[in-house]
């Protein structure tokens, strides 16, 4: 053995589960730092400390896991990924072994085979419940294993009741312990992938369990209800607190009138629900799917996506004005964005002292629901009382946002539903039509137009990139497409988790119509360089806020886009399942590919949101009335719960 | 609790994470001298702990429910461990877990009403040769046969006051 | 009066000086040619430990005694603690100045807790002897000793598990490799050594190891401290050399005319009379001094029953194969006593016995199920007739 330097990998996951530390010294990168393993006989170089399932994975060898997810450290946890090496006594956990010296491996020979299907057994003796009553069938982990491993009876039984109660308390997530195998994936998720550390295993031997603090129901806990934890659940442990029934019931209803928004991020991985690749979006297929289904209205929430960008854009502009010219020492700054409710509750719980930097302009969700509700119902001649306005979502945290008790502003609960990708794919299969066959069809008027900045809210930096494409225009009066090619602003796009992008503002041009209540001139920005930056994952978040809290180079920034999930919406908690990093760059792929094809790409080009401004909204951005319905307020909620 | 009881124990609590480093190796000596002192870890320690350590409170909560001499639950002001493994067991556990049972009306993993006596399993205790053998707060008492319950349960009783759970010899008898 | 002749008769701090006058290199060469081996029970040559941990290279390194004696039958390390508390911190100062570590801990089980007063006060009593501190013996060597308590669990044994909880985390054992030589405590190379182990370096650093290797068998040098209970006359510590046969250790405890003998506690195997003349050492049945003895009159269902009620308590429950699997073992003992478990069945539990042994995470699932197979291989026939087929 070599020696080895210490290698920090600061990870939070319990030390357990990061056994992958094994560093390596500057000696063997110096000899090219590669190993060659035989693996069933086959041979393959890999680079020193290469896990025996990745170096598999490199010559076609498949390998069953179970506790092993791409987006996690290591657990060795589960012993489904078992593998001979030889010279070892033991088994060895393919996920968890480096390779650090030339072995040989042999990945299903009798031992491994057996101990493969005792491992499997004895999962399904703890398992209650049948696959057929099961969100997850036809998409759980346990039920494929077994089918591999052809298990035709329980060898160790069967549980015939359950043991754990199912927590429905929170808005976002179910739990249903039953179900758990233990794997520990949502455990890493939350408290190394996300930080939020809301679950945890109790307990010790086979009365061990996942469980929140002090094993409260899951909605009294500090959860940001991101939902990353579903998202990496082998079973159906963890689900989504499911409205279809009620979705259903209200379509049902003649007297409502069901209106359904569809955000870009699930209209880009729905296909994955049907077979499809990810990448393959399915935005106007879609369309006419919702209305076969029954939606009287189907609109783009790239509308108000595009309304936010205004909204917000002008929020900023007034701080920056207010803190620059008029000095005020108040303006907290830098700003940051509030469309991730998930980021919003983190923000809440973990730095409630930094609610004022939040923009208190509504997430493109909310903001629709209360337009739909006044200028919609208003312009249309419909009772809101009538409207049930259901939001298409990647995302869990968005069903705890609607439920906001602020969030009724048009006097009405502003969006009565959250669905999620998966949930709407069930009611697409349910209403028996195959959605990637079915013809294309447009959004309804008068929200039907979108641009590309509204679809590319779906991308961590979306949100940023769609800001500054409005903003530079806006301030400079140049053409954004002169500063970066084709408006695309590739600084901050990409899945690097902190991103950090200075922008400076050489010229100003006039101010636009649609700001000229609000300052007289440019002038004050001229020679200012914007310092902008950009997180998705709340871990990221984390860095992000203890480096502006330390005095670091993010306090310096003017605005800051922090999503929730992993690579932003398009990780979202409720896109479908599985998500790797390669999943999520293909759908991200297809968002900014979708963004290229659009004739208008930035948000106050968008028709409809000027006729929004001069019909309804006529004090204009951060007027009056957009205050009342597009603007909202935080709740410091702390991490002490009682 | 009162404001003021939080605000001490939040107060012993900081006090603690800096005697044993601030970081999370302390939490297990940190659990030990509350729970020592305070027979229990309720949820708001937990929570200043983690605070304290910068980690969740969830992690304090899943160590504590880990270890056998942690638990969050609070326990009587004698916790009795009876060794219940296999050399102990061959020499008659049985028959002294019953009159325990017995002298205090309790089962074994319950509290008495008055809080004084905790009735725990212990898994071997290193005094196989001298069983059965238990332990009463840290105090080890072997070769005990059902008529010693009665003794050894009064002697606590004896001691109940200012200093009963103070550290005593080893009572080899 | 201490039990141990050898430890007895050690002069103090003999070893820590010879310790002192040697190089690194010549402690690590000295523990090598003893052919000492672990002695919680794994066996792994001590002087190959330290020589991994010397080599790595690190800021700061550990040396970390192993007093989470929790094995079923063990107690030798309470008795080594309480009678030669000297010896053993003198051969966790040499493990220091071996590896290069000037920091040392020692787990202590909660339910030895009662000792720790001792303990600190024999270590206050080094550090004035300047055996601990700075400047130790007058040389440049830096080294001192805490104690960390541990806190009821018996899988804190495992030196990844002992880690991990001095760490602040639950006790699971980690994945091996990396190792803790090379990524210990705190991510630092650290040695983890059972408190016999760390006498007997002492020893073996005072006498020489040539000294060491005239006692016991070519694999399985030196003295071994065994802890004895059960159905004998004479319970309690022994020094044996190793390589004493079953039988032979049965006379001298008292207990000729046992049915059978656990050698190793519940992780252990289960001797029926007929291979007493079976030698303890790495050769044959491998120990870290346990020794139950099972009178005739013991039904091996119910002792069974007992060990396996220990693992099913005591495993962390992190991996399938230990977590679920006792489970399934008890279950079936609880079937075999009450005649409803097939012979098909049975095999089946022994089948997943062999799968625990080979797939569990860590020592303890893989060596919980071998009381299971033992007895069942062994005493078949007083199992059988409480068994019936459902066919």
């Amino acid at each position: 053995m070599s020696p080895t330097p210490i290698q920090e990998t600061g990870s939070r996951a319990p030390k357990s589960q990061q056994s992958l530390t094994i560093a390596r010294s500057a000696g063997d990168e110096a000899i090219g730092g590669t190993v060659t393993a035989s693996i069933n006989g086959q041979e393959v170089k890999v680079p020193l400390g290469t896990t025996i399932l990745a170096a598999a994975e490199k010559i076609g060898v498949r390998i069953p896991t179970l506790c092993h997810h791409p987006d996690l450290c290591v657990a060795g946890v589960c012993r489904v990924c078992v593998v001979e090496v030889e010279g070892q006594r033991t088994l060895q956990a393919a996920c968890a072994f480096p390779i650090t010296s030339p072995i040989k491996v042999l990945t299903h020979t009798r031992k491994v085979r057996q101990s493969r299907r005792h491992v499997i057994d004895l999962l399904l003796s703890e398992h209650y419940g049948e696959c057929y009553a099961c969100g997850r069938n036809n998409n759980c982990e346990l039920q494929g294993l077994a089918k591999e491993y052809g298990v035709d009876f329980f060898r160790f039984g069967h549980p015939s009741k359950p043991k754990y109660e199912i927590d429905r308390s929170s808005y976002s997530v179910i739990r249903d312990n039953d179900k758990c195998v233990l794997c520990r994936r949502c455990v890493r998720t939350c408290i190394d992938l996300q930080e939020v550390g809301t679950i945890e295993v109790a307990g010790r031997s086979d009365k061990s369990y996942i469980t929140t603090f002090k094993d409260k129901p899951l909605g009294d806990v500090v959860c940001i209800n991101c939902g990353q934890c579903i998202n990496r659940c082998p079973t159906g442990a963890l689900r989504a607190n499911d409205p279809t029934d009620e979705v259903w019931a209200a379509i049902d209803d003649p007297k409502k009138h069901v209106v359904i928004q569809t955000a870009p991020s699930p209209r880009a991985a729905i296909g994955e629900c049907f077979g499809l690749e990810p990448g393959a979006p399915l935005t106007y297929e879609l369309n006419t799917a919702l209305r076969m289904c029954g939606f009287d209205r189907i609109f783009d929430t790239n509308f108000t996506a595009d309304l936010t960008i205004i909204e917000e854009g002008t929020e900023l502009i007034l701080r920056l004005y207010k803190a620059l010219v008029g000095k005020d020492a108040n303006i907290a700054l830098p700003q940051f964005t509030s469309c991730s409710p998930g980021w919003v509750k983190y923000l809440e719980h973990f730095y409630a002292e930094y609610i004022p930097n939040l923009s208190s302009a509504k997430s493109p969700q909310q903001m629709f629901g209360a337009v739909i509700k006044t200028y919609y119902a208003e312009k249309h001649g419909i009772d809101p009382k009538d409207i049930i306005t259901v939001a298409l979502m990647p995302c869990s945290a968005k069903k705890f946002e609607c439920n906001r008790s602020e969030m009724d502003d048009s006097g009405y609960k502003d969006v009565d539903y959250g669905l999620t990708t998966r949930e709407l794919a069930k009611m697409i299969s349910e209403a028996g039509l195959e959605l990637p066959k079915l013809p294309k069809s447009d959004f309804d008027a008068p929200f039907g137009t979108a641009t590309g900045s509204g679809v590319i809210f779906g991308a961590t930096g979306g949100v940023m990139e769609a800001a500054l494409r409005t903003v530079i225009e806006l301030v400079t009066g140049t053409k954004v497409e002169s500063l970066f090619e084709k408006a695309n602003i590739i600084p901050v796009r990409g899945f690097e988790g902190v991103k950090y992008v200075e922008l400076p503002i050489n010229e100003v041009g006039p101010v636009p119509d649609i700001l000229k209540h609000l300052v007289p001139d440019w002038n004050w920005l001229k020679g200012a360089t914007l310092k902008v930056a950009v997180a998705h994952g709340t871990a990221n978040a984390k860095k992000v806020m203890e480096d502006i809290k330390a005095g670091g180079k993010f306090s310096e920034c003017h605005f800051i886009e922090f999503m929730g999930c992993p690579g932003g919406c398009i990780g979202g908690g409720g896109q479908p399942i599985p998500t790797s990093p390669e999943i999520r760059s293909a759908r991200a792929k297809a968002i900014y590919a979708e963004d290229a094809a659009y004739e208008v790409r930035k948000s106050h080009e968008n028709p409809d949101v000027l006729t929004i401004y001069n019909e309804f909204l006529t004090d204009g951005p951060c007027g009056h009335k957009s205050h009342k319905l597009l603007h909202t307020h935080y709740v410091p909620r702390g991490k002490y719960i009682e | 609790m009162l404001m003021t009881d939080r605000e001490r124990l939040a107060g012993e609590i900081k006090a603690l994470a800096e005697k044993h480093g601030n970081c999370r190796t302390a939490l297990i000596p940190i659990v030990q001298e509350i729970k020592q002192k305070y027979r229990k870890v309720d949820d708001f320690a937990m929570q200043v702990i983690a605070d304290q350590l910068g980690i969740h409170p969830v992690e304090v909560y899943s160590v504590v429910s880990f270890y056998a001499f942690l638990g969050s639950a609070a326990h009587g002001k004698y916790i009795i461990r009876l060794c219940r493994t296999i050399s102990c067991d061959m020499q008659g556990k049985e028959r002294v877990m019953r009159q325990m049972e017995n002298d205090l009306g309790i089962r074994f993993g319950e509290t008495t009403a008055d809080g004084k006596f905790s009735l725990e399993w212990a898994n071997c205790m290193g005094m196989c040769d001298q069983g059965p053998a238990m332990l009463v707060n840290e105090k080890v008492y072997t070769h005990v046969t059902p008529e010693k319950v009665h003794e050894i349960l009064e002697e606590c009783r004896r001691s109940f006051g200012v200093h009963a759970t103070e550290q005593k010899e080893v009572y080899l008898v | 009066m201490s039990p141990l002749p050898t430890f007895s008769t050690m002069a103090p701090e003999a070893g820590l000086k010879q310790a002192m006058s040697l190089s690194r290199p010549d402690i690590i060469e000295t523990m090598k040619q003893s052919g000492l081996k672990g002695r919680g029970g794994a066996g792994f040559p001590t002087g190959m430990k330290w020589n991994f941990a010397a080599a790595a290279q690190a800021a700061e390194k550990f040396v970390i005694c192993n007093a989470d004696e929790g094995e079923p039958g063990t107690f030798k390390d309470r008795v080594i603690l309480q009678e030669h508390a000297d010896l053993v911190f003198e051969g966790m100062t040499i493990a220091g100045k071996a590896i290069g570590a000037r920091s040392g801990i020692v787990f202590l089980r909660g339910e030895y807790t009662y000792l720790r007063p001792q303990l600190e006060a024999v270590l206050d009593k080094r550090r004035k002897q300047k055996l601990l501190g700075k400047d130790i013996l007058g040389s440049d060597l830096e080294f001192d000793i805490r104690i960390f308590m541990g806190a009821g669990a018996y899988i804190c044994g495992e030196e990844t598990a002992l880690i991990e909880a001095l760490e602040g985390f639950r006790g699971e054992p980690r994945n091996r490799p990396p190792f803790p030589v090379n990524t210990g405590f705190l991510g630092r190379p650290s040695v983890v050594n059972n408190v016999e182990t760390l006498a007997s370096a002492a020893c073996i650093l005072q006498k020489g190891a040539d000294w060491w290797k005239a006692t016991g068998t070519a694999n399985s040098t030196g003295i071994k401290i065994f802890s004895v209970s059960g159905d004998c006359e004479k319970p309690g510590v022994y020094e044996f050399p190793m390589g004493i046969t079953v039988a032979q250790l049965l006379k001298e405890v008292g207990g000729v005319g046992a049915k059978a003998v656990q050698v190793g506690g519940a992780s252990g195997l289960c001797i029926p009379a007929s291979q007493f003349k079976r030698i303890i050492a790495f050769e044959d049945i491998p120990t870290g001094g346990s020794i139950i003895v099972f009178g005739q009159q013991r039904d091996m269902l119910d002792v069974l029953h007992n060990f396996l009620d220990f693992f099913v308590d005591e495993s962390c429950g992190q991996c399938t194969p230990c977590r679920l699997g006792n489970r399934k073992l008890l279950e079936g003992v609880e079937l075999l006593r009450e005649g409803k478990c097939s012979m098909a069945y049975l095999q089946e539990l022994c089948a997943l016995g062999d799968t625990m042994q080979i797939a569990s995470k860590c020592g303890l699932g893989q060596s919980s199920p071998s009381a299971f197979l033992s007895v069942v291989k062994n005493f078949r026939e007083e199992l059988m007739g409480r068994t019936y087929s459902h066919v």
